[in-house]
């Protein structure tokens, strides 16, 4: 049996695995299982880029989701009434000032020479743009929070179509991975981990905190949609005509109809990433990269710039997960700082790109499906495998509630035994690199 | 001007705190740091073995309240603590010996075992969910105050109050008694000294007689028995919540990696370290410098440089900052 043969049964499988939830469950499940399992996949490219391509351990990657998220929010809301003109631009003043103190702290490190004179030039610079910053920002932040706080209470977006969100939350992911990158890929490769990973929980602290920039954890909702809403379709007689046509009712045809229009467009945009990885892979840039990959030293030795490629591939993959972070918010249509968990926006697709195969597109794709498909039916599996266990229990017994009501962590005990399963017994994952 | 006014509170609000702070992360710190300098990967998981052990420990803890035995004034915990300690121990020794094993006999790269790693983190996550539930966990009796506030206005006089928790008490005295036996064993046992021969040259040491598995057993029942106390006496002092526990691995690493990777002295500066920054960065120290500053300069505002929820950012730039200045830590760390 040779590879193709093998992985197009492997994706047969789960295509059959989503059929059937259609049928044992709803079709609105295994709809929505598939338009997260795209975004997931998107994800997992990404990952694969920096993991299976340069060899690079990112665990940062809630942060640059929710940069992307983050973008739709800016670009689609409208913008609040008044916000700009009583202190809009007076916030944007006093963080182009913050960013000002720090480049003007980082030449006075290059400038001048090493010494006591320095430190304490560096140093004051950094406190007196930190106080000046602060009695600029506070008060042009209270003055926008104050605005209409239950509704809006912040800046607002742009009002553009919030397609424009999905390449802006790549380009705000890829600013923010430049500058990790910048300071942390020439540190070794176990920092690089931690580095991100604080990054991400920084990320998050900001969006819960600064309500004037995305309501903080008072969350925007009700983002505008790239596809038509519901209630108008139920609305149009020629939808319900038509809906009619293949014998289904105007509500759940209407909600099947969204996601199928979600879906169409996902699939637009990792059919898109999906070839410019493959043309990434096989091109003599990809080659550079596994060499680097394989053996950093031997490379260096030819000649390679290691520091700047792993800065480039960090920038891109991390862009990619900003860009499915974007796509996530829109489907959403809310941003909801409180539910990124690490556990799930970060680790998860770990599991993904390790499962699926590293250093292989399609094995992150396949990842990416595989294991939101469980990461969503593992919750329903094992509430029915506590119930076969407890049915001999006697009813209103103690353990037996504990145990029904605990099947909801079931799903981070299954993610680690897969993990750690596949690590063991295939360590290349499903679809191997070739 | 009211100098003794300033200093008690300050010591209320920054030094008994962060002294008592800096102590849990130092404890975790140097498991991190041993799992570093022994088996040479970044251990994602501690986090959540400190939530497993602690957990163990509440449970126990639960028992020996139902049963109505107690310690008098210090917490009922304490008491259950050598049972967590166990059950951490019987914990990572088996997942050595089904998950890591596996990894050191193949000579895998430290980023594999890393990976490994947070598939353990997921299942320990998971188990302690499973067990015990996500949700906030109470398991403090006896005093809750050394001296309380009042106490303390009624013995001195001051204006200010000091609070001393008798669970800062505690992890602070803890905190001493463990690391001094942690030295002692390191610096002048035969096991501890051929621990640090194996971390220091892997070959040396195995060329010398010294047997790898009993190093790492050693190991990880250390770490077992340092995350456990770590956690508990994070539990006791803030509140048992899992999530919190994996969230802890930030400042954790921080101090670590701060100190130097792999070195003892180092992780515990480390915790101090990241401690005070965060403590000293995220308070309001209007009150303080009310004290200190002479009459009719005293700030109208909080003069809080950051707000409390950036703690995490406060760890991370410290980080930032000692590895572009010295990139091993302040203690030469190792580099695998």
């Amino acid at each position: 049996m040779n590879q193709t043969v093998k992985n197009t049964i492997l994706f047969a499988i789960i295509a059959l695995m989503i059929i059937y939830t259609g049928f044992a469950q709803s079709w609105n499940s295994a709809l929505l299982i598939v338009a997260m399992g795209l975004i997931s996949s998107i994800m997992a490219l990404g990952v694969n880029l920096q993991w299976g391509f340069a060899g690079l351990f990112n665990v940062g990657i809630m942060g640059f989701v929710a940069l992307g998220g983050l973008a739709a929010v800016l670009v689609s809301m409208p913008p609040t009434e008044g916000a700009w003109t009583t202190g809009g631009f007076a916030i944007i003043g006093a963080l182009l000032l913050g960013a000002g103190t720090v480049v003007a702290a980082v030449m006075l490190m290059k400038r001048m020479a090493p010494g006591i004179a320095r430190t304490l030039a560096v140093i004051a610079v950094l406190v007196v743009g930190f106080f000046v910053f602060r009695a600029l920002l506070d008060p042009a932040v209270q003055a926008v929070e104050a605005i209409n706080p239950a509704q809006s209470g912040y800046l607002g977006g742009l009002g553009l179509p919030v397609l424009i969100s999905w390449p802006v939350g790549g380009l705000f992911a890829a600013g923010a991975a430049w500058l990790i990158g910048k300071t942390a890929l020439g540190l070794r490769s176990d920092y690089l981990a931690i580095a991100t990973l604080g990054i991400a929980e920084i990320i998050i602290a900001v969006l819960k905190n600064e309500d004037w920039m995305s309501r903080g954890v008072k969350n925007v909702i009700g983002l505008p949609r790239p596809v038509p809403y519901e209630i108008d379709l139920q609305n149009s007689a020629s939808f319900v005509e038509r809906a009619a046509g293949f014998g289904f009712d105007p509500v759940e045809a209407s909600t099947l109809w969204v996601k199928l229009l979600y879906i169409a467009l996902f699939a637009v945009v990792l059919l898109i990433l999906l070839w410019m990885s493959q043309r990434a892979l096989h091109s003599p840039w990809g080659r550079m990269l596994r060499a680097i990959r394989d053996n950093e030293v031997a490379a260096e030795a030819m000649g390679k710039d290691v520091t700047a490629r792993h800065l480039q591939v960090f920038i891109l993959g991390s862009a990619i997960c900003g860009i499915a972070g974007a796509m996530m918010t829109t489907m959403d249509s809310q941003l909801t700082p409180g539910t990124y968990q690490p556990l799930r926006f970060t680790f998860l697709i770990w599991v993904m790109v390790i499962v699926g195969g590293s250093g292989n597109n399609f094995g992150a794709i396949l990842g990416g499906f595989l294991i939101w498909f469980l990461w969503v039916q593992v919750e329903p599996m094992g509430l029915w495998l506590m119930n076969l266990i407890t049915a001999g229990m006697s009813e209103g017994s103690a353990l037996k509630a504990h145990l029904i009501e605990s099947a909801a962590h079931m799903r981070l005990l299954t993610m680690g035994i897969v993990l750690l399963l596949v690590l063991r017994f295939s360590p290349r994952g499903l679809i191997p690199e070739r | 001007m009211d100098l003794l006014n300033a200093f008690i509170a300050l010591s209320n609000y920054v030094l008994i705190p962060g002294i008592a702070y800096g102590s849990q992360l130092a404890l975790g710190a140097l498991g991190v740091t041993l799992v570093y300098g022994i088996l040479r990967f970044s251990n994602f998981a501690h986090g959540d073995t400190m939530a497993m052990g602690t957990m163990a420990t509440i449970l126990v803890t639960w028992l020996f309240q139902s049963m109505g035995l107690s310690l008098g004034f210090l917490p009922t915990a304490l008491l259950a603590l050598p049972f967590g300690i166990g059950f951490a121990i019987l914990l990572l020794l088996g997942t050595d010996r089904v998950v890591y094993k596996f990894y050191r006999e193949q000579k895998a790269k430290p980023v594999i075992l890393v990976i490994v790693s947070l598939g353990v983190t997921f299942i320990y996550n998971g188990i302690t969910r499973f067990i015990i539930g996500a949700d906030d966990q109470n398991f403090l009796d006896g005093e809750r105050f050394i001296m309380s506030a009042r106490d303390f206005k009624a013995l001195t006089g001051l204006k200010e109050g000091l609070a001393f928790k008798t669970t800062q008490g505690i992890t602070i005295v803890t905190a001493i008694i463990v690391v001094a036996l942690l030295f002692w064993f390191l610096n002048k046992t035969r096991a501890g000294k051929s621990m640090r021969a194996y971390s220091d040259n892997e070959d040396l040491a195995l060329l010398s007689g010294i047997n790898p598995e009993r190093v790492v057993m050693i190991t990880w029942i250390i770490v077992a028995a340092l995350a456990t106390i770590a956690g508990t006496l994070y539990g006791l002092d803030k509140s048992f919540k899992p999530f919190t526990y994996f969230q802890l691995l930030l400042p954790i690493f921080a101090a670590a990696i701060v100190g130097g990777l792999g070195s003892p002295v180092g992780a515990i500066a480390g915790g101090f370290v990241i401690a005070f920054s965060e403590v000293t960065i995220t308070y309001a120290w209007k009150k303080v410098l009310g004290y200190v500053m002479p009459e009719g300069l005293e700030p109208d505002g909080l003069v809080q440089l950051m707000s409390t929820d950036y703690k995490f950012a406060v760890s991370f730039v410290i980080l930032l900052i000692v590895l572009l200045i010295k990139p091993t830590g302040l203690f030469k760390g190792k580099s695998v």
